[in-house]
């Protein structure tokens, strides 16, 4: 009975926190966003030719989340009937749009213009034993492009 | 020293390629950080020990990646990737790997 009565506890726990935290953090997400929407990212490998005279330099950005419990059990019924896991799909969701968005001011503070060559790697933290997710670090990286301080064209 | 994900770096052109270069480290967690990551797991949220404690990690794989290209007499590293792995139980492996190359302006 009192297995019970923890469980449930937890998962309102989790429950509770876990959705305000995440509602608090797509907030800030989206604020950030807005700021930062100059500041293009791009996958491509060769820069466009505007970028010619541009400095160049390795920026990154990384955060580690983790799962809440409410997450951890939602998952686990899953695992049962299978299908899309919704709750883990905003966890990373979040996870990579923060990591962009952290490795976008870094580059803000050098002054570039935009990041090229954008790279984003997955891995898990946390216990290995348990079944579920424990915490995820999501790493993104991209090449900087700096304008030149002189009046060049 | 230049570090860049790119092949190519605008406006300068590769004049030698001297290898492969790469830096690692292996960090373990730290036993207070995993008692706050025991709770997070139940609220939720971002970790920040661990961001930390992997930025720093990573930082030192790089610059041991920057000190092997230096011995090497490079002036920029390119191509760079990074990898995450786990090892033991607590433990990562952070793994940064490039191109040491010496550029020179066009």
């Amino acid at each position: 009975m009192e297995q019970l009565i923890f469980f449930l506890v937890l998962l309102a726990l989790g429950y509770i926190f876990g959705r305000r935290a995440e509602a608090r953090h797509y907030r800030s997400i989206h604020e950030r966003e807005e700021l930062l929407r100059q500041l293009v990212v791009l996958p491509n490998r060769v820069p466009p030719t505007e970028f010619r005279h541009h400095d160049s330099q390795l920026v990154s950005g990384s955060v580690v989340i983790s799962v809440d419990y409410f997450k951890t059990v939602v998952a686990g019924l899953r695992n049962l009937v299978g299908g899309r896991i919704g709750a883990y799909e905003s966890l990373l969701d979040r996870g990579r749009r923060e990591a962009i968005l952290r490795m976008q001011e870094e580059a803000q503070v050098l002054g570039a213009t935009a990041i090229m060559n954008l790279r984003v790697e997955t891995s898990r933290i946390g216990q290995n034993a348990r079944q579920g997710l424990g915490s995820v670090e999501m790493l993104a990286y991209g090449t900087a492009m700096i304008p030149p301080a002189d009046p060049r064209s | 020293m230049l570090i860049s994900n790119m092949e190519v770096v605008p406006g300068k052109r590769i004049t030698q390629h001297l290898g492969l270069v790469q830096g690692s480290t292996v960090r373990a967690k730290h036993a207070g950080k995993d008692l706050m990551a025991s709770l997070k797991n139940i609220f939720g949220g971002e970790l920040r020990g661990y961001t930390e404690l992997l930025s720093e990690s990573r930082d030192e794989a790089m610059q041991r990646m920057e000190q092997q290209a230096k011995t090497l007499g490079a002036n920029a590293i390119l191509n760079v990737r990074f990898s995450t792995s786990s090892i033991a139980a607590g433990a990562s492996e952070l793994f940064v790997y490039g191109s040491a190359v010496i550029v020179e302006d066009r």
